[in-house]
């Protein structure tokens, strides 16, 4: 497979009011690849993320400038309700809607107006997200009644049903346990093979894990950007080796 | 231990525990005070002909104590000020946690205090010399006391109350739970509607309820803008006479003590007071659900 980059972000420069947040980041989100995005806590990891679909338009002090071409347009001159429709987002925390499953899942692809059956959508969705065997039975239980494993997987069939091009995953397993953490990092692995994932982590062993390829940050800067096994087997970076291999962070 | 502390500390829960029991106290007595006068109106009157007559004229030969005029007249202010004070309180409520500005907000918050802090007596007269002389103008047959214009000015009282407790409902909801309605593409719009106020309803419903049960307590307001005419009628502009306005009356006029028309305040009082309480204990316990159910 050809690496084809989906989104490609340049000089982005991230600012909340006087203080930069993010300096002159060059970042490609390759297709079908997991890129894992690494670097001690407040390094810009997460806003960089949450600016790639403009989740960040709602800090009032927020502002960038700079390119992120995605399909042919810059995302920062686009309407930000169609790039979401475009670039999903699954959270730190599972955040599923106050209703039953299956209207969960329905709720996007609704309010967007898309003709489709959905019985099978939502069959679909589910099972993209390996939830489907669980909860076949109860679709139309309150999503509240789910376990915090399974209520990440619901909100990952929720971003799926919109048939997102990206998924970009900001920490999606900080709050879960070990178990379902591997389900989670096991369902990346098959969501690939549709989508391009960027995945925010502080966890350099699921980072290891999961990703094809890694962006080291460090105070708002991208140090490092490679194949994952050459960033964790021989980086090239002073900083990098010193994150990976616990020095700091 | 020091010197003194056991004392200080014996003294102030000592305090602390009599104004507890204060209100307690208080309590007991208003329903001990209530129910002293209205069980021997009761034993004069059948508590049917109270409940179910139409006719309510207890300080006029022949006396009449149908209640149901009363009823209806409170009934009109409520129903009124909840048209107005639901809808714009709630909308106001979703702009300030979702649109506006912080300068906005920080101009409007203040000032709906300032509204919910002006004397009922000062609405009362705004509703009769302003509210009042419009109504008149937009439809000429408006009595110079008429319900609507009660209905309208309580609407006005209540809203601070309304717009405020949807406000802090709007602004408990999780912003994950905003973020997970934006992050598929949605509108504020959509957001809002179908995430946000669907998560508060519990706490939405109840600020209604309470809303309610205040306009049904409203008194000075009333009696100023909807005047003292007991009539059996849903008319909104005919001079109507709610349960609390009758209260004043009887109150303020010479109506000797101890008659059975001084025993009717008690009797209306009870029944309001049952209203009330009922709606409160309502309100409260879909806050209590919502609490226990999160």
């Amino acid at each position: 497979m050809t690496n084809e980059a989906v989104m490609t972000c340049r000089n982005l420069n991230i600012f909340y009011g006087e203080k930069q947040a993010v300096f002159d980041v060059d970042l490609d989100i390759l297709k079908n690849k997991v890129t894992a995005i690494i670097g001690p806590s407040g390094c810009g990891k997460s806003t960089l993320l949450r600016s790639l679909n403009r989740m960040n338009d709602f800090v009032p002090t927020f502002s960038m400038n700079g390119v992120i071409n995605f399909e042919g347009k810059n995302v920062l001159k686009e309407d930000p309700m169609v790039v979401r429709t475009r670039i999903g987002m699954v959270f730190q925390k599972p955040n599923p809607f106050p209703k039953s499953i299956y209207n969960n899942i329905t709720w996007g692809p609704k309010i967007h107006g898309h003709k489709v059956n959905f019985d099978e959508l939502v069959e679909n969705s589910l099972k993209a997200a390996a939830l489907w065997d669980e909860v076949k039975d109860r679709l139309h239980d309150s999503a509240l009644d789910l376990s915090g494993g399974q209520q990440q997987r619901l909100c990952i069939a929720r971003t799926v049903a919109m048939k997102p091009e990206v998924i970009l995953m900001d920490e999606p397993c900080s709050a879960l346990d070990p178990r379902s953490t591997i389900r989670i990092e096991d369902l990346i692995n098959d969501l690939r093979e549709d989508y391009s994932i960027a995945i925010v982590t502080h966890n350099m062993q699921q980072a290891a894990r999961v990703s094809d390829y890694t962006a080291f940050f460090y105070e708002g800067e991208l140090i490092e950007y490679g194949v994952t096994d050459g960033i964790f087997t021989n980086p090239q970076e002073k900083k990098t080796e010193d994150y990976i291999t616990g020095r700091f962070g | 231990m020091r010197k003194g502390v056991k004392q200080i500390e014996y003294t102030v829960r000592g305090a602390l525990g009599l104004c507890a029991l204060l209100t307690l106290v208080t309590t007991i007595g208003i329903i001990f005070v209530l129910s002293s006068e209205t069980i021997p109106f009761f034993r004069e009157v059948p508590i049917t002909d109270f409940l179910f007559g139409t006719k309510w004229a207890p300080l006029l030969e022949p006396k009449s104590f149908g209640v149901l005029p009363l009823v209806t007249g409170t009934t009109l202010i409520m129903v009124g000020s909840a048209i107005i004070a639901l809808p714009v309180g709630i909308t106001t409520a979703v702009y300030l946690s979702e649109y506006s500005s912080e300068k906005m907000r920080s101009i409007i918050k203040p000032v709906l205090e300032v509204l919910a802090g002006i004397p009922t007596i000062v609405y009362g007269y705004f509703a009769l010399t302003f509210i009042t002389p419009i109504l008149k103008i937009l439809i000429p047959r408006t009595e110079i006391f008429n319900a609507a214009s009660g209905a309208i000015v309580v609407g006005i009282m209540v809203l601070p109350m309304v717009a405020s407790l949807c406000d802090d409902a709007f602004q408990s909801v999780p912003k994950a739970l905003k973020e997970g309605g934006y992050a598929l593409g949605a509108t504020s719009f959509e957001v809002i509607g179908q995430v946000i106020v669907p998560y508060s309803a519990s706490r939405i419903l109840a600020a209604f309820i309470l809303a309610l049960s205040r306009a049904i307590g409203e008194t000075m307001a009333v009696t100023l803008a909807a005047g003292a005419n007991a009539r059996f009628s849903f008319d909104p502009l005919q001079s109507v006479q709610t349960m609390t306005a009758y209260i004043v009356q009887v109150s303020m006029g010479d109506t000797p003590q101890g008659g059975i028309e001084y025993q009717t305040c008690f009797a209306v009082g009870s029944l309001l007071f049952l209203i009330t309480l009922a709606m409160n204990v309502a309100g409260q316990t879909i806050l209590f659900r919502y609490r226990r159910g999160k």
